[in-house]
């Protein structure tokens, strides 16, 4: 494989709309070289001060609280390239719930695809908390508390940092690293029964052959291993971290289900996308979603929610939520850096800091929502296109993701980030 | 091979998968086992939207199906072979 023409599929006629079709006008665009197999080896990516590769090059404004959003927002809209991520929380959390939300916010400001971060909190105490927190990477970073300043003095002093901040990072260069310094995320979407056959096992495939080559690789939802809990457990690289993760999984069925269930949960495991799309149980739907991690790797470690890998390279378990947006939340925050989501019926997802992979099999979806799709993998229900097949050339869009190209995601301005709340706040 | 009309997982399993769109009533369908692509025939007895399952044998009200060679619920009403699979006629085990 050398130089492939890379943009057929927007040639494509579009699904009707209110009786009308919408079609892409004719346009061309240059041939895209695609990265060949022999350089799958390395991709270009941002070394940062902890050695940590990045993907991509943001300058962050994080608030620390649903109250700082405003000032943020007006930040990024003063200074061009940087990028506010607002949110809904952070005020009266308390407990583990508080946990989550500190290493959320520092994970998030950590990883590498983040080149430097301002902070800006209602009040300075918890605001030098994810200062602090974030420094450890050696990356800039700097903390703004609104209180005895008001929003106005408070943007216009973030305001000077931030412009120094994105000339500074505008002038970092890529370079060449090994595969083995990528961390890939996984997590499916709008699951169907095309999933399980197909987009879900190219992801599995490629941690397959990917974290025996010294990547670092995480999948999670807790809720959504249910029917498939007995054969995850058997996927511990030990016992004891099995029986660690069963009574994980377990509690999360006490604790949380049946604390909390008015009837039962069919109607939201599977989500109604999901029983349109033909998934008919959460045991159906769960085997599905443990293709993901394919045919013989092991996950060495559970992580907590927002939790970083300590362990080395290797498959690990992260306990989140099934819901796209929280679940990838904690996944970035986890310091994880290209992103790859299986969809079967169309989840739209995206974050914004971890570029995020769509993968679908799902012949219709392809066809009626293309401008969210990075990878078809439609060819494998029609036996055109092997599941090793299928994994090589997500292998190849991981590698071109991580080279810079822009996923669907990306280009259509999803920047889902969604704390994960564990409780009510006090 | 031409393209399948339906995929099952596992030769334990009791449903397959229909990949094609617009699957109508009497359709003589190509079958697939993915795990060693293996083929079979069964006939569709009723219009089946891609992604949901048919019925690979008479499946009795209470018993179990079989997919990913796995147990993904019961059947709350008696299922004919060819037959829809779906919310209307299986639950889960477990909530």
């Amino acid at each position: 494989m050398s130089i492939v023409a890379d943009f057929t599929r927007v040639h494509r006629k579009l699904a009707p709309v209110k009786g009308r079709k919408i079609e892409a006008p004719p346009f061309k665009t240059p041939v895209a070289r695609r990265p060949s197999t022999s350089k799958l080896d390395w991709f270009m990516g941002y070394r940062r001060e902890n050695d940590r590769v990045g993907v991509r090059n943001h300058v962050l404004l994080l608030p620390l609280d649903d109250l700082s959003n405003a000032a943020c927002e007006a930040v990024a809209n003063n200074i061009k390239g940087t990028l506010a991520i607002p949110h809904a929380y952070g005020r009266l959390q308390f407990g583990e719930d508080l946990d989550v939300h500190f290493r959320t916010l520092i994970g998030t400001g950590s990883n590498p695809n983040v080149a430097a971060v301002i902070v800006i909190g209602i009040e300075e105490g918890w605001t030098k908390r994810v200062v602090d927190g974030i420094a450890v990477t050696g990356k800039p970073v700097v903390g703004f508390g609104i209180e005895t300043h008001g929003d106005i003095s408070t943007i216009a002093r973030a305001s000077y940092v931030a412009k120094e901040y994105v000339q500074w990072a505008s002038e970092l260069t890529r370079e060449k690293c090994p595969l083995s310094d990528l961390w890939v995320s996984t997590k499916c979407g709008e699951s169907d029964t095309t999933t399980g056959l197909s987009s879900c096992p190219t992801v599995g495939n490629m941690y397959d052959k990917l974290i025996p080559r010294g990547i670092h690789g995480v999948f999670g939802e807790t809720s959504e291993i249910t029917g498939a809990e007995h054969l995850c457990q058997a996927r511990a690289a030990t016992k004891e971290v099995g029986n660690r993760w069963y009574e994980m999984w377990k509690a999360y069925q006490d604790e949380v289900i049946e604390a909390h269930k008015t009837d039962d949960l069919s109607d939201s495991q599977p989500t109604k996308g999901n029983i349109a799309g033909g998934l008919t149980t959460i045991e159906e739907k769960a085997l599905g979603n443990l293709e993901k991690i394919g045919r013989e790797c092991k996950f060495i470690e559970i992580l907590e929610p927002a939790g970083t890998p300590s362990k080395g390279p290797g498959l690990y378990y992260m306990d989140t939520s099934s819901a796209a947006a929280e679940c990838v939340t904690l996944m970035a925050a986890g310091g994880f850096v290209v992103h790859t989501f299986p969809t079967g019926q169309g989840n739209v997802i995206g974050n914004p800091i971890l570029p995020v992979i769509k993968i679908s099999g799902n012949p219709k979806t392809v066809r009626t929502m293309p401008e969210h799709i990075d990878l078809d993998v439609s060819g494998i229900l029609k036996r055109t296109l092997t599941i090793p097949e299928a994994g090589d050339e997500l292998i190849s869009m991981i590698v071109r993701t991580a080279n810079g190209r822009l996923t669907a995601a990306e280009a259509l301005g999803h920047r889902e980030f969604s704390m994960t709340k564990l409780y009510r706040s006090a | 091979m031409s393209s399948p009309h339906c995929l099952a997982h596992d030769h334990k399993d009791t449903v397959a998968v229909v990949v094609v769109e617009r699957l109508k009533a009497g359709t003589e369908m190509l079958g697939v086992v993915t795990h060693d692509n293996s083929d079979f025939r069964i006939r569709a007895q009723q219009d089946i939207p891609i992604g949901h399952k048919v019925a690979l044998k008479d499946i009795k009200a209470g018993e179990t199906i079989w997919k990913y060679g796995q147990d993904i619920g019961k059947a709350t009403a008696p299922i004919k072979k060819g037959e829809h699979v779906h919310v209307h006629n299986v639950k889960t085990k477990r909530w």
